[in-house]
């Protein structure tokens, strides 16, 4: 595929993605804090986003699993997860953790259970969109091109 | 952005300058600020250190610390970054263990912005120790937090906070932030300790839109004005 056309594919994929609700508009803002001097900003805060929610992600299966559930300490790791997903415009991701947090509120365990399957699914479904991106974007940097914005 | 509203009111009210202020537009449109010698009232800043804002941020999330530090560091601004209150304090030198120092030579904090909900001291926690500070009291605090819950806000502009921020953070808040500190300075501080809960009931507060327009009242600070309309502009709108 040549340069043209994998930007051009680029652009397609990006915008789906906002029109699916993966990404909102503090994912461009974002993208617009990066410049030739900060080239992997997105991808540093992505990561950490990464990171980050894996952790969280672990630590709400666990916390979920105990005989008498601790909701607070469900809710506080919802409330990060939120929080950060928010940060990088994961507006999928943000959505099911609002509702997580009601059924934490209700201290509704099957609630919680279903928004962890769904955040959990969520995740993975971003995850994988953000690193096709960020691939995009790398073969395009190969190739000699640049990012269209 | 109102940078000949920021000419005219020196040209007309001269006597306000304090010291020599040089003014310099930064490739990004933001207005920035170089202050040299002289004394700056309420602050005591020295020469040593203060070719740029230094901006202490307090955030327990590693992700909303990354993307702060960029806000800043765009905005011109010196950062430091540290994931709790306790080491907010502990770089400030107000720990409990030892009594508030001021032998911080080149660290001096302009500026410190907080979330609200962290494990351990909470971002308001961290406001109250700092105006609790003779020190420290006179660094402008703004706490940054999701939820834009009225009674929150409320409680820290009370507290003696600057100002709110409702998160996800974005580079026109942080411009907001730092351009309406450094009106403040300029103004020499007239405003401390004035109630700013009393303003939400003026009405003219809502109708402006200009960032930092010259006044020549010093109850009615035009810096005040934006963040009351900034903030109830949050508050009203459907975040979450």
């Amino acid at each position: 595929m040549d340069l043209v056309q994998l930007q051009r594919q680029l652009v397609e994929y990006r915008t789906s993605l906002y029109h699916e609700g993966f990404l909102d508009e503090q994912f461009t803002q974002l993208q617009e804090l990066q410049d030739e001097n900060n080239p992997d900003f997105v991808v540093e805060v992505v990561s950490l986003f990464f990171e980050d929610s894996e952790r969280l992600l672990n630590e709400l299966t666990k916390a979920l699993e105990q005989q008498s559930i601790d909701f607070k300490r469900v809710d506080a790791h919802v409330h990060q997860l939120k929080g950060s997903s928010s940060s990088i415009g994961a507006q999928r991701v943000q959505k099911v953790c609002i509702a997580f947090r009601n059924y934490c509120e209700e201290q509704n365990v099957e609630g919680c259970l279903k928004c962890l399957q769904q955040v959990r699914h969520e995740y993975s479904l971003v995850k994988t969109k953000l690193e096709s991106m960020f691939q995009l974007e790398q073969q395009i940097l190969s190739a000699g091109g640049s990012i269209p914005m | 952005m109102g940078e000949p509203c920021l000419l005219h009111f020196f040209l007309s009210f001269p006597e306000k300058i304090p010291g020599i202020i040089l003014l310099e537009m930064a490739v990004n449109g933001a207005v920035t600020w170089l202050r040299r010698a002289g004394e700056m009232d309420g602050y005591g800043l020295s020469a040593s250190d203060t070719e740029e804002v230094h901006v202490l941020a307090v955030d327990d999330s590693h992700v909303d610390r990354k993307v702060i530090e960029r806000l800043l560091k765009i905005t011109s601004c010196k950062v430091t970054a540290v994931d709790s209150g306790r080491r907010a304090l502990q770089f400030l030198g107000l720990d409990d263990e030892k009594e508030a120092s001021n032998g911080l030579d080149g660290l001096k904090v302009d500026l410190i912005i907080t979330d609200y909900c962290m494990p351990g001291m909470t971002g308001y926690e961290l406001l109250k120790k700092v105006k609790e500070s003779s020190v420290f009291r006179e660094i402008p605090v703004v706490i940054m937090s999701s939820e834009n819950v009225i009674t929150r806000i409320d409680r820290c502009l009370e507290e003696g906070a600057e100002d709110f921020i409702v998160k996800p953070v974005k580079l026109s808040d942080v411009k907001r932030i730092i351009d309406c500190m450094m009106t403040d300075l300029r103004e020499g501080g007239e405003r401390r300790g004035i109630n700013k809960r009393k303003l939400r009931d003026d009405s003219e507060d809502r109708s402006s839109t200009a960032p930092c327009s010259p006044t020549t009242t010093t109850v009615d600070s035009p810096t005040r004005r934006l963040k009351m309309t900034s903030f109830e502009e949050h508050v009203f709108s459907n975040k979450n």
